[in-house]
């Protein structure tokens, strides 16, 4: 591919302590493609989108964002570079309403004089819309977040980062807690955001929804990239092989009379 | 199925208007309020409790429980608290006394001079509490001792005593402190007197004037920051990320917002109140004690609680904490006022406090679905 990438990560490295997270992870993502990251738990994919997303900062390798070296220094900056992320536990309030989760951090104002108020109209009917179009249908934009079902509450998260993300969409096993209809919702939500020219990673344990949308694939494990192929390099079987690490996995399959 | 174009949920019951306006954090705050007035209507109706003196006397001390509860609420609402409010408001007095009357300087001076160091005190604990990880409980438990360690020991360094006095006089002519110890309206008052519709002095030398001759600044400054706050709270992009701070600190950083400079900010405001406090008592009192403001930031925690505030931060109203302000006000000069034995002051606070806190848990449940 001719296109420059968005985001271009050299060798990351992040340690805590004495645990080495991530040892040297290359990665980049370019406009209008869906880069799966794969890998078993425990592999480094939420530590590495994090440094991505301003929450870490690596401790080793370096951070193109648009050619130019890239320092992230809270989750803010990355934001407000374009950058928008659905975390693993979802970063959300359960005592706020959905409203002011959606919005949290990026809040519509209204001016008042010199006063800056929340906007609630703007924000109560974009939540709903956003929403709408990702398949659920809110009972109130202001009932908490805490009164919703798992999925219901990914979902929140998924429609807030696909409304912020205005270069790159992070989304950390995004579908992990959702119904049928809802998953199909999503994965047509990436293919529909990537025709936009978004740049998305996304992060799954499963092979075929990774295969659905995905046009190329890492996979990391314990803290190093295993490689990184394009789409129809590579086979469902070979990929699956890679994330669980091969042999072990064929025996398991065998005893589980090959239905994994 | 049409549920993806339906504007209704057809999963939910229709709720009665009535419903959905008492489901609110301040419920519990409000019924005790009712609660409160009623027993005392009842039982001291003719005791003078109800006159504008008495009104006057409790609402001025419902209004320096309130200043102190709005900083506790809102440092509440971002996931801390202040256990070092009672000796700051010590500390604060007595910084003002030493600086206006053992210094000489102008009282002007010393009042601001105060506010300066004690909002810096609070960024302290606000900065130790985001830094350390440590719980704020304990950070502001070492300030607790830490300020009234001071508070005791510099008078009686420089003064060889206790409490300094003088304050009045210092205050005399000054710009600053009627903001915090002058009274407003007093020409309504007269007014009033004269028609007939609040008594008036019958003897002495302030003979034919009106017995409330204003409005102590110290309920305009309760009333005023009540309303700021909550404005603040439930109006603005700052508010959001204080219930945010609160509810869940990481989750709010995620998203961008800088919790620990909310949390730091919150510390400096609860400072803050705790400083106006200060400064409109030693103005009342014309002195400064060392023993001033024990046990104000227990006071200040309970009208929070009793005002639907989470102990453990993301949820709670200003209003309610007002309204638990009020609650202590009237029980405490209520009970003064029905010639009751003032001991019975702390078993009626108990039961309010938990009969507030009950129906307080049972309203949070249904609005934010904890289970
Ligand atoms: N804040 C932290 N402090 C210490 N160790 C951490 C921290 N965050 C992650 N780790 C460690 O880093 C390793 C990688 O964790 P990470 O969450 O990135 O895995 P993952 O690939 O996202 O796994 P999963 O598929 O289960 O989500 C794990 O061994 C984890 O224990
Ligand atoms: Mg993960």
């Amino acid at each position: 591919m001719t296109t420059e990438p968005i985001i271009e990560m050299r060798n990351i490295e992040k340690h805590f302590g004495p645990v080495i997270a991530l040892n040297g992870v290359s990665f980049d993502i370019r406009p209008g493609e869906c880069h799966c990251l794969l890998g078993d738990n425990g592999a480094g994919k939420s530590t590495f989108i994090k440094t991505m997303a301003g929450v870490h900062k690596p401790t080793g390798g370096e951070i193109l964002f648009g050619g130019q070296a890239m320092h992230f220094d809270s989750p803010r900056d990355a934001m407000e570079a374009g950058i928008a992320t659905v975390y693993q536990d979802l970063a959300m309030i359960p005592l706020m309403s959905v409203t002011r989760n959606f919005w949290m951090g990026r809040e519509p104002v209204r001016k008042v004089g010199p006063f800056k108020f929340l906007d609630f109209k703007t924000a109560n009917d974009v939540t709903m819309s956003e929403m709408r179009k990702m398949g659920i249908n809110l009972r109130s934009p202001q009932q908490a977040v805490g009164t919703l079902s798992g999925g219901e509450r990914q979902t929140v998260a998924i429609a807030r980062a696909v409304h912020f993300g205005a270069k790159v969409l992070i989304l950390d096993e995004p579908t992990s807690a959702l119904g049928v209809r809802q998953t199909a919702n999503v994965l047509s939500t990436i293919d529909r955001v990537r025709k936009t020219g978004i740049g998305i990673v996304f992060i799954t344990h499963n092979v075929r929804h990774a295969m659905a949308v995905g046009d190329r694939f890492t996979v990391l494990n314990r803290g190093k990239t295993l490689g990184t192929a394009a789409r129809g390099e590579i086979t469902p079987e070979a990929l699956q092989d890679l994330m669980a690490g091969g042999q072990e996995m064929a025996a398991l399959e065998g005893s589980l009379g090959g239905t994994v | 199925m049409s549920k993806t174009d339906a504007t209704v949920d057809e999963r939910i019951k229709e709720t009665s208007k009535l419903r959905k306006a008492l489901i609110r954090p301040e419920l519990g705050a409000i019924v005790g309020t009712i609660a409160v007035f009623a027993f005392f209507i009842i039982f001291a109706g003719n005791s003078g409790m109800f006159n504008a003196q008495g009104v006057l006397n409790w609402s001025t001390v419902s209004a320096q429980f309130m200043i102190i509860a709005v900083g506790a609420c809102m440092l509440m609402i971002a996931g801390e608290f202040d256990l070092s409010v009672g000796s700051m408001i010590g500390f604060a007095g007595m910084s003002i006394a030493i600086i206006s009357v053992t210094l000489g300087w102008p009282i002007w001076v010393a009042i601001l001079l105060t506010f300066a160091l004690c909002i810096a005190i609070g960024a302290l604990n606000g900065i130790i509490v985001v830094r350390t990880g440590l719980p704020s409980f304990i950070v502001t438990l070492a300030f607790l001792f830490i300020l009234r360690g001071f508070t005791i020991f510099f008078p009686q360094l420089i003064e060889r005593r206790t409490i300094i006095g003088g304050i009045s006089e210092a205050a005399e002519g000054d710009w600053l402190a009627p903001l915090f110890g002058g009274k407003v309206g007093g020409g309504f008052f007269i007014w009033l007197g004269d028609l007939g519709v609040i008594e008036v002095f019958s003897r002495g030398t302030r003979a034919g004037q009106p017995v409330v001759d204003g409005i102590p600044m110290l309920i305009i400054w309760a009333l005023g920051l009540v309303a700021i706050a909550h404005i603040i709270l439930t109006r603005t992009q700052f508010g959001n990320w204080i219930f945010a701070a609160g509810g869940d600190a990481q989750a709010a950083r995620y998203v961008g917002v800088p919790v620990n400079r909310v949390k730091i900010q919150m510390f400096m405001f609860t400072a803050f109140c705790a400083c106006v406090f200060a400064t409109c008592q030693v103005i009342e009192f014309g002195s400064a004690g060392a023993d001033r403001g024990l046990l104000k930031e227990f006071e200040a925690i309970i009208a929070v609680v009793i005002g639907g505030a989470l102990l453990t931060g993301g949820y709670g109203s200003v209003i309610g904490a007002a309204l638990g302000a009020l609650i202590f006000g009237v029980v405490q000069q209520g009970l003064f006022f029905a010639g009751v034995e003032s001991s019975l002051f702390r078993v009626f606070l108990g039961v309010i406090l938990l009969f507030a806190v009950i129906l307080n848990t049972y309203i949070r449940r249904i609005i934010t679905g904890e289970r």
